[in-house]
């Protein structure tokens, strides 16, 4: 195949969208977090317990954890398009990035469901 | 007042290096142009591009203590006694401050800055209202003179793909001009993640315009057109 520079991939603005609205979701948990810890008794474990033990917040955590992992996909990403100029090796980048966040993620639940 | 100028003529340096001149300016010397016409007169070695001197041709764009500008309208009296310049970043060098625009003007040509109609044309001119015609302002009065796309890393890393700042403020002056019958085409033809989504918003383009221009602003607006056309 000859090596011809291409573009056109016709993606994009879904990327740059997900990425303002995770960056809101981010920061609308980071709000309730601290409203919830700075608001509430000393922390000890119970209190910890307590707080995670409740449906709304395991949902809530796992839709922060979702945000961090799609926000810093594309993030990540956007580096490697950047400087990563060899072709399988960037892929072979976004694959390894892809399993990692994917790794976290089910950690997550993992942790929040136990 | 002291310069050191980035020499290198690839036909007979190995590498290139910055050479010292002392200048003694005239009372007439006000811009920065004028002082490298009289060093251009001491050592008639040095090269740099210039034509119209009065910050409308373009030609005279690098690298001036370390922010890109022009060098006709870069006004002798604000810049320090040490002045050091370069060829502006990122594009080849052709020789001292001459640097090779054809990846900057290739990504011009890729955004077809001109009107494209598809109706039969008009017995007159075609109109605009003053708030369409307002819409222009701040786009169309570019020179092309990439002091904005050579101080953007994103062009630097990808100058075949990334249109660059002073390209996609072209594609936006199209997108914009209600005459225009392409602006599908043109949103289509910028929809990609290197094409356009290379840009990061960290505003090196908006901060170095001569001319005061924003084309951060204007690849804003070409984002959210795409956003609205497709929620």
């Amino acid at each position: 195949m000859v090596s011809r520079i291409v573009v056109g991939a016709h993606y994009g603005w879904r990327d740059w969208l997900a990425q303002r609205v995770t960056a809101v979701i981010m920061a609308a948990y980071t709000v309730i977090l601290a409203a919830v810890l700075l608001l509430g008794a000393p922390i000890n474990y119970g209190v910890w317990r307590d707080l995670f033990a409740q449906g709304w917040m395991r949902v809530a955590t796992l839709l922060f954890a979702v945000s961090v992992a799609w926000h810093m996909w594309i993030g990540v990403r956007d580096i490697l398009m950047d400087y990563v100029k060899p072709v399988a090796l960037r892929l072979a980048l976004q694959v390894f990035v892809i399993l990692t966040v994917a790794g976290y993620l089910g950690w997550t639940v993992q942790i929040l469901w136990r | 007042m002291r310069f050191s100028i980035y020499r290198y003529d690839p036909d007979q340096d190995a590498r290139p290096r910055m050479q010292d001149y002392e200048l003694n300016l005239e009372p007439t010397d006000r811009m920065l142009l004028d002082a490298l016409i009289r060093l251009k007169a001491q050592d008639d070695s040095l090269s740099f591009r210039r034509s119209c001197r009065e910050g409308v041709c373009g030609s005279d764009a690098m690298n001036i203590n370390g922010k890109n500008g022009l060098a006709c309208i870069t006004k002798i009296a604000d810049l320090p006694d040490k002045v050091t310049l370069r060829p502006l970043p990122g594009l080849p060098v052709v020789r001292d401050l001459i640097v090779d625009m054809t990846q900057f003007f290739n990504q011009y040509h890729s955004v077809k800055p001109y009107l494209i109609t598809h109706d039969a044309p008009p017995e007159r001119e075609r109109l605009q209202s003053p708030a369409e015609r307002e819409e222009l302002n701040g786009l169309y009065e570019c020179i092309l003179c990439a002091c904005c796309s050579t101080a953007c890393p994103s062009f630097w890393w990808n100058p075949d793909k990334y249109v660059g700042p002073a390209g996609l403020l072209q594609a936006y002056r199209f997108i914009a001009d209600t005459r225009d019958q392409a602006t599908a085409e043109r949103l289509d033809n910028l929809d990609d993640p290197y094409r356009l989504f290379r840009c990061h918003t960290i505003m090196n383009c908006t901060d170095a315009c001569p001319k005061n221009l924003n084309p951060a602003l204007a690849i804003g607006k070409i984002k959210e057109m795409l956003v609205r056309r497709a929620v």
